[in-house]
């Protein structure tokens, strides 16, 4: 192979470099997601929309209902169970789930997910 | 089957356009959610919202309620030099609030009076021609809104609003001084901005929304009755209109065609 | 025909690792803007644009020279242009780039960039904008890359590429008028509303860049074995001479509508540069500085013996690039924002991070500049040889 040392070289510490996430978390697994709701949430029964619509679709009625409410100032929102919600993140969502570290965050550091709604939106004051 | 290189390259570079174009544009054109919600019609609906401010009512005490009130209700932070201050509503002296107005043999109670300023929520406003992306727009019941969600900081609002109304973030609001703004944020049921986008009045487009006052009309009410009129322009028999029709007004930098709606009833 | 940036000597070497050394630094001085906001600029309140912008607006001008190469050549038949055409095309992607990343690192919210794309809105002249410079760029990197590469098999370059050269000349034009509409059509400053904004933009452009070429064609035939000719070097000299007498005479036209009129708003920015307003003077010795190196600009280029003689030419074009620099670079944006919409002196000067910033994004320039410009030395002299 022509200038064969280069490549071979160049390929091994190219794909170490690839592959360097894995082999330093290598036999250690993560502690799977344990969202915990706060009693407020547990006695509601249900979220805006059902479980399963909300852990798959969260992401995308919150981006639906920031769209809605600043630009067209339609800020009730009619769940498929009948009930009206005030669209806010702060002041709707996490009038429940006020426990954001040991609810949303479980699944989002778990994920690595990073939402930067909390650089505006003031997090619920936890009691450590 | 003979193809060259330079054949392949064109048909690969085609499809991988397709292929990444394709479902970004099957996305963009789809109808969404968004959209089906543009039916109903929003509480403010048919207003055109303006402001005004008896001056001869507007003393120190009741100016400083005002801008307290906003500051508190918005989470507007106190920077603490003028340089990355950032302000909603604010007082100035005459020559200042008006500029083009000057008047050597003004009486002196007006020479030393402070006016209060905020955004004009202009009929024509220029910021929103300018913006790139309509993070800030005009509604159809008059308030120019700003998204904060989409502000991509480039400050060509600030650069084309002729009365400096609006506010930059240069550095993190929640990283200014703790000295100056005990108890930040001071509404947690509002969010406070994120360093890099531009800010400014809003008319408390959340409260209209709840058939509450702007948070410095209901401040300023408290303080002494009619100092600040909030209405709707539009409609003749309004407080605002009836107030206007009264007494002499003026608007800052008219000449300019940008329909400033807050009037300073002298 | 890009390996041929990877080929050369050790000074070529060194001058492309300091630029990389820059980029680098540079870069750096972002990293800590990004993560502490703008705040760390001399940027205020009150002056809500500054060194950046004027950069940008310096370099869209320098990028619109490149149409006075090309328009001589391809509309009139001048033939002497037709080596240098290439330069031209190459510097004006060097400063589209600069451009480009000079807006990237003003914007308060770089990850939201995109939204121009997403969310347009085509009453904002800065959608329009952004649209004109980057087509412009990529039309003349394809145009210079085609024709260079033609020229290097010794073949004609395709008919399409020429539709691009005729569509590239026009688009010059309204790169840099568009650029003067996003100062042109703002209510508030006064210093920007006036009508003659895209016609004092565009002989700048027309005297700056033309001159930066002229340096840059007389590096190139020291450092390379390409020369791009004598004739081809005055000539540009007659058009950074006509070009710069305009650009003065347009701002003096804007002297005698605002001192003539004696309306505040005309005057004031203009006293605040030249003479100081509110006891505020920052930029008053920059300004006498510009007027004195415009003036000396004029004197060599207008008087044809100075002109004739390359040496002194080049000194002239190092004036006209010194003093268009400092009024559109620096003066113009500043000059907009004070005073302030309430009358008010507020003064701007640029901080050392925000400095460092620009040196990085002019290191980008330059880098992208010195390896068009190796590709295009290396081709001319292979098919000279």
């Amino acid at each position: 192979m022509y200038d064969g040392g280069k490549i071979i070289t160049g390929l091994v510490i190219g794909v170490g470099l690839l592959l360097f996430p894995v082999f330093y978390n290598a036999g250690k697994a993560s502690k799977a997601p344990e969202a915990v709701l706060t009693e407020k949430a547990k006695a509601a029964q249900q979220c805006v929309e059902p479980i399963s619509f909300m852990k798959t679709e969260h992401m995308k009625m919150l981006d639906e209902w920031r769209q809605s409410v600043v630009r067209d100032d339609q800020r009730y929102y009619k769940s498929s169970g009948g009930k009206v919600y005030y669209k806010g993140l702060q002041t709707t969502c996490m009038d429940c789930h006020s426990n954001k570290s040991k609810f949303c965050d479980q699944c989002h550091d778990y994920m690595g997910v990073d939402p930067y709604c909390w650089e505006c939106h003031i997090e619920p004051k936890e009691n450590q | 089957m003979a193809m060259d290189r330079r054949e392949f390259l064109k048909i690969a570079g085609l499809s991988a356009l397709v292929g990444m174009g394709g479902k970004a544009g099957f996305e963009l054109l789809a109808p969404g959610a968004v959209e089906a919600a543009l039916k109903d019609v929003p509480l403010a609906a048919g207003k055109k919202w303006g402001m005004a401010l008896d001056v001869s009512l507007l003393d120190e005490g009741v100016m400083d309620a005002c801008i307290e009130a906003c500051h508190i209700h918005n989470n507007v932070p106190y920077i603490g030099n003028p340089k990355e201050e950032i302000k909603w509503i604010w007082k100035e002296t005459y020559d200042h609030a008006f500029p083009g107005q000057e008047n050597e043999y003004l009486a002196e109670t007006f020479k030393e009076k402070h006016f209060l300023l905020l955004c004009n929520h202009c009929t024509n406003p220029p910021c929103c021609r300018v913006c790139p992306t309509k993070a800030t727009w005009k509604r159809e019941d008059g308030i120019v809104m700003m998204d904060m969600h989409r502000c991509i900081g480039c400050r060509f609002c600030m650069a084309a609003c002729p009365y400096g109304a609006r506010s930059f973030n240069w550095g993190d609001p929640r990283k200014a001084p703790k000295e100056l703004n005990p108890g930040f944020p001071t509404n947690t049921e509002f969010p406070t901005r994120s360093m890099g986008v531009v800010e400014k009045c809003t008319f408390c487009a959340e409260r209209l929304a709840k058939g509450q006052y702007p948070a410095c009309v209901e401040a300023a009410a408290k303080v002494k009755a009619n100092a600040l009129i909030f209405g709707d322009l539009d409609d003749p028999k309004s407080e605002v209109r009836t107030a206007l029709g009264k007494r002499y007004s003026i608007r800052r930098k008219p000449e300019l065609g940008t329909g400033p709606n807050i009037f300073y009833m002298i | 025909m890009l390996d041929k940036a990877l080929k050369g000597s050790p000074t070529y070497w060194g001058w492309v690792v300091i630029l990389l050394g820059l980029i680098g630094a540079g870069f750096g001085f972002y990293l800590y803007q990004f993560s502490e906001g703008l705040k760390i600029t001399g940027m205020s309140r009150d002056v809500s644009w500054g060194f950046y912008i004027g950069q940008l607006t310096y370099f869209v001008g320098v990028a619109a020279s490149g149409v006075m190469v090309v328009l001589p050549y391809y509309l009139h038949d001048y033939k002497a242009f037709g080596r240098i055409t290439i330069l031209g095309e190459f510097l004006a992607v060097a400063s589209i780039v600069m451009c480009g990343l000079f807006v990237m690192v003003d914007l308060g919210n770089l990850p939201r960039m995109l939204n121009i794309i997403l969310y347009p809105n085509p009453s904002s002249i800065l959608f329009w904008d952004m649209i004109v410079l980057n087509v412009y760029m990529l039309l003349n990197l394809v145009i210079g890359w085609n024709v260079l590469s033609a020229e290097k098999k010794g073949v004609p370059y395709p008919g399409w590429v020429k539709v691009l050269i005729y569509i590239s000349i026009p688009w010059a034009f309204s790169i840099h008028t568009v650029t003067a509409f996003l100062y042109a059509g703002i209510p508030g400053r006064h210093y920007w509303l006036t009508a003659i904004m895209a016609a004092r933009f565009l002989a700048s452009a027309f005297a700056s860049g033309p001159a930066l070429l002229i340096l840059l064609c007389l590096i190139v035939r020291k450092v390379t074995r390409f020369d791009p000719g004598k004739e081809q070097i005055h000539t540009l000299g007659s058009i950074v001479t006509y070009a710069m007498i305009l650009n003065v005479f347009f701002f003096s036209l804007e002297l005698f509508t605002a001192f003539y009129s004696q309306i505040p708003g005309h005057m004031h920015s203009i006293v605040y540069l030249f003479a100081g307003l509110d006891g505020h003077s920052k930029l008053v010795p920059w300004m006498w500085t510009a007027a004195f190196f415009a003036f000396v600009a004029l004197l060599l280029l207008i008087i044809p013996a100075t002109r004739r003689k390359t040496d002194v030419l080049a000194l002239a074009c190092v004036c006209v690039i010194i003093a268009t620099w400092i009024d559109k670079g620096f003066g113009l944006v500043i000059g907009g924002f004070v005073p302030n919409p309430f009358d008010r002196v507020f003064e701007y000067w640029p901080t050392f991070p925000e400095i460092m910033i620009s040196v990085g994004v002019w290191a980008t320039g330059f880098f992208v500049l010195t390896i068009l410009y190796k590709v295009a030395a290396s081709v001319k002299e292979e098919v000279a040889a």
